[in-house]
């Protein structure tokens, strides 16, 4: 194989394979595109590179747009037959499908290779829209408030309508009463109606905003709004959330302003050793390395929870599975972290689809009461991707997933209950 | 004077539809609105039957039945319970309520169920 990698190699099999598939001669097809058989022959098995030229002429010889044979797109295609594979449905688990031979897969059958592709993200799509639905409808107090007036106007209605249709003897009074009912249920559930139809309207916005917190960390995540800003958001809830995160963000960066941070942070990857050096609480760190959007932590996501393990901030890194808000996977090192706190706990833990992040968690506690006040107990988590990360733990990766309803691992000792994505 | 049913029901117009279904046929009934007092007022009117609607205000009827059930009173906790549910029998209100029916609910398989559990 040659030293350039299989890219190169998938481009000579597929030269081969289309030549074949048009039943033509390699002579033939070597004229017609100005080299000699033998090189197209060591092309085709892949024992000499293709230049983008060659690519090219041999692409208008076998009658395929140059990018079906040519490198490029083919890593991306070979990636997205991983994920796929990746993503099997655990009754196909046993399957075992032979990934080394991806690439050559992609090369003898692109075809059905764009279909796999395809498939699985229309699979992945739709888990995607099962998920927000699901979320919507065991969640949403609003629609769950909504349904169970809806069916008690609906009870009335038919108890209240059968009386009157029996044509039994009824009271005056009675029958009086019985037709106002009627018509106050029937106006009650019209105006129902029209108020859930247009709620679920709104489910065809793609991961539309339903909670305050939902809808402070869209506002945040686009930008670093001024707190005046936080008028534009929807609810008071929301914007007092808004605000008091924002209040507390600049507090903490006028304690440790940016360049500070950063001229650390450039040399220096581990947050324990970049709080000592700085003399600042490592808690602070974290939060602050979250903000920063630089100096190698441009993708680093932080989960903040309170003692009863409710996430109170939510900055996900890219590619880290989040709930929505009220759910979480018990398996996050940020929960380990709440029982011991003042420690600095490192984990690697992986996704569901074969991401690892590296994580530090580490929980603080405070008595703002005094002596006799509660103790309150924060913990957080600094989420890298694996390979930015200054070193990865010796540990193995923990599995994690978003929360157990919507996490495909049949096999979790920490699952609480069935997943509606595997029928686990 | 023994009363037959005590209706705990926040639901005014599904209240006097049932009062005036399960009243024609012959059984005294007293509602109650609120999940607050609903034992309170079970121990007050010591009912033959009570119908429990499950999504009450202030108080759920899953509570209030498993209240009932745990009173020390033994005739009292033994009292028949028909749960009304618009949200599907669960296995822990099967195992507490004597019967469970789904709301909405036809009159006749109402009027059924309470001639039955008080026969």
């Amino acid at each position: 194989m040659s030293s350039r990698g299989p890219t190169h190699v998938l481009t000579g099999t597929r030269i081969r394979e289309r030549r074949l598939s048009l039943s033509r001669r390699q002579a033939d097809v070597a004229r017609a595109a100005g080299i000699s058989p033998a090189y197209l022959n060591l092309i085709e098995h892949n024992r000499r590179p293709v230049g983008e030229d060659l690519v090219q002429r041999l692409a208008e010889v076998l009658e395929v747009p140059s990018d079906e044979l040519a490198e490029g797109r083919e890593e991306a295609r070979i990636a997205a037959l991983r994920e796929a594979a990746a993503r099997l449905p655990d009754a196909a688990r046993g399957l075992s499908p032979e990934l080394e031979q991806a690439p050559e897969f992609l090369a003898r059958f692109p075809g059905w290779a764009a279909v796999l592709v395809a498939s699985a993200r229309r699979s992945e799509a739709l888990e995607r829209q099962l998920v927000a639905l699901s979320d919507r409808m065991t969640q949403d107090p609003y629609l769950l408030t909504t349904l169970h007036e809806v069916l008690s106007a609906v009870t009335s209605l038919r108890s209240t309508a059968s009386i009157l249709a029996e044509g039994s003897e009824i009271p005056e009074d009675w029958r009086q009463r019985f037709h106002a009912n009627l018509n106050e249920d029937s106006l009650r559930l019209s105006n129902m109606a029209q108020a859930l139809v247009k709620y679920l309207d709104s489910f065809e916005t793609d991961g539309a905003i339903f909670t305050p917190q939902e809808e402070v960390e869209a506002w945040m995540a686009a930008g670093t709004p001024p707190v005046e800003g936080s008028g534009d958001l929807a609810s008071d809830a929301a914007r007092l959330l808004a605000r008091v995160h924002l209040e507390r963000i600049a507090e903490e960066r006028a304690t440790l302003p940016d360049e500070e941070l950063a001229a650390v942070a450039g040399d220096e990857r581990d947050p324990l050793r970049i709080a000592a050096e700085l003399r600042q609480p490592l808690d602070l760190v974290m939060r602050r390395l979250a903000q920063l959007g630089r100096a190698g932590f441009e993708r680093a996501g932080l989960l903040v929870c309170d003692g009863s393990g409710a996430l109170t901030l939510r900055r996900p890194a890219p590619g880290f599975p989040l709930p929505r808000p009220g759910d979480a996977c018990p398996l996050w090192p940020l929960y380990q972290a709440l029982a011991a706190p003042q420690t600095a706990m490192s984990h690697l833990v992986i996704t569901p689809e074969g991401r690892r992040f590296a994580t530090l968690s580490y929980a603080t506690r405070r008595q703002p009461g005094g002596t006799g006040g509660p103790v309150l107990t924060q913990a957080q988590m600094l989420i890298l991707p694996a390979e930015t990360a200054a070193a990865s733990p010796a540990l193995p990766a923990i599995p994690i997933g978003p929360s157990c309803r919507i996490c495909p691992r049949t096999v979790c000792a920490a699952r609480r209950e069935p997943s509606i994505l595997r029928g686990s | 004077m023994v009363l037959d049913i005590l209706m705990i029901e926040d639901e005014p117009n599904i209240a006097e539809a049932v009062r005036f279904i399960l009243g024609r046929d012959g059984w005294q009934l007293q509602l109650h609105a609120d999940g607050l007092g609903g034992i309170e007022a079970i121990r007050q009117a010591r009912p033959r039957l009570v119908i429990l609607d499950l999504m009450l205000p202030h108080r759920s009827g899953a509570e209030i039945l498993a209240d009932l059930r745990s009173d020390p009173d033994a005739a009292l906790a033994a009292t028949p319970v028909l749960m009304l549910t618009a949200r599907g029998q669960t296995p822990e209100l099967a195992a507490q309520a004597d019967a469970v029916l789904g709301k909405p609910f036809a009159n006749d398989d109402l009027r059924a169920q309470v001639r039955r559990m008080l026969a």
